[in-house]
């Protein structure tokens, strides 16, 4: 091989850079869940927290749209207790900080859902 | 060679008499479909002609909800026409924004000149001059804003009020443009810098930028069973009536049987259902 050695070297260095965000974050929190603060008030939800977690976007946007477009208001009915479908008087009834529940999960998976351009967070 | 061109000839000759049967028979199977279609269509238009009195609207409504506006009420209190935008905009956290080309406005007072543009009239009464009176959106039967709207974010509900999904507004401005009243504002800036925290409605959103918006008729309000925020805030004084226009015996059609009432420019055929007592 011709210039192994600046081949070689130069191959180092490029792997090094690739894979700064792996060796950087060693040892810190930086890759773990974050840890939600969890309502006090209720001790479950719509929907497993499974579920919620994997799909609460989706379950919103049908909620938004049969609200909105269809006018079907009527609430989701789980074991007796009627939850109206609405982000700002429902979810937040319980999830009572936006900052502590809805922000964590947001910010670590860095999405930027629109919900709290036009709907109103609770004050904190 | 001469072989070649006789088996050419014989090809080119079956192609085409291949093709042309083809085309004929398919555009026999074409055109039986289009007059099928033709023939559905005409039996729609006419329905529609029929239908065009009283709901244009590409979509049938059961219940529409109209307005009566009693201006001589407005013209006997003077703050009420005030009382009535603040109780609208308060309820619905719309902006105040003091710049003029920039501001937020569902229901407003005007003058009489500038709400009924299309009467013209040299003599204007003294009181029609000086006193002003509120308009705003008109949900009309036959919606221009509607037609126009590339996302149906503004569209017809089932009580025939025209409203407005924000989540689907992409603030193109051709509901602006479509609508012959101005019953439309478009959001320049974020507004809410522009709301008092204080007084702000908390059931309510407000918009963002890059949406228009416009009075909703209390949709979330009448869903309830209440009144319209500006029909409370008229109190028991009767300036605004509101109610099922398709209902005979609703409060709003027994008032329009037994008064002159006027639309804003009906001539445009759009069919308002806000009626003014003048």
């Amino acid at each position: 091989m011709y210039n192994g050695g600046k081949i070689i070297t130069g191959l180092v260095i490029f792997v090094l850079l690739v894979t700064i965000p792996v060796w950087y974050n060693r040892g810190t929190t930086a890759r773990s869940a974050p840890e939600l603060v969890m309502p006090t008030n209720a001790k479950s939800c719509v929907l497993p927290a499974e579920e919620m977690r994997a799909k609460h976007m989706q379950l919103l946007n049908v909620w938004r749209d049969e609200v909105v477009r269809t006018g079907d208001t009527t609430s989701i009915v789980v074991e007796g207790k009627a939850y109206p479908k609405s982000l700002q008087l429902n979810c937040m009834e319980c999830h009572t900080s936006k900052v502590n529940f809805c922000d964590k999960c947001h910010d670590y998976s860095s999405v930027t859902p629109y919900c709290w351009d036009c709907h109103i967070a609770p004050v904190e | 060679m001469d072989k070649k061109r006789r088996n050419f000839l014989k090809i080119a000759g079956i192609s085409t008499l291949a093709g042309l049967g083809a085309t004929t028979g398919l555009g026999r199977l074409v055109g039986g479909a289009q007059s099928a279609v033709a023939a559905t269509e005409e039996a729609a238009t006419a329905e529609h002609g029929n239908a065009i009195e009283q709901n244009a609207g590409d979509t049938p409504c059961v219940n529409r909800y109209g307005m009566l506006i009693d201006v001589r009420k407005f013209r006997e209190d003077l703050s009420l026409g005030e009382r009535v935008v603040r109780a609208c905009h308060l309820e619905h956290n719309v902006p105040n924004i003091p710049v003029k080309k920039d501001e937020i406005k569902w229901i407003w007072m005007t003058h009489y000149e500038n709400a009924f543009p299309e009467q013209p009239h040299l003599y204007l009464d003294q009181t029609n001059v000086e006193f002003q009176l509120p308009i705003l959106c008109n949900h009309c039967d036959n919606p221009p804003c509607v037609r126009v709207c590339p996302t149906k974010a503004t569209f017809r509900d089932a009580n025939g009020v025209v409203i407005m999904d924000f989540h689907r507004c992409i603030g193109c401005r051709f509901c602006m443009a479509a609508c012959p009243y101005g019953s439309r504002s478009f959001n320049w800036s974020d507004p809410r810098p522009f709301l008092d925290d204080a007084t702000m409605n908390k059931d309510f959103p407000t918009r963002t930028r890059g949406v228009v918006e416009k009075c909703n008729f209390c949709t979330e309000r009448t869903r309830l069973g209440l009144q319209p925020a500006c029909v409370e805030a008229c109190g028991d004084t009767k300036a605004i009536v509101f109610g099922n226009l398709n209902d005979p015996d609703s409060e709003i059609r027994q008032m329009l049987k037994q008064h002159h009432t006027v639309q804003r420019n009906p001539s445009l055929g759009t069919f308002p259902s806000v009626f003014y007592i003048v």
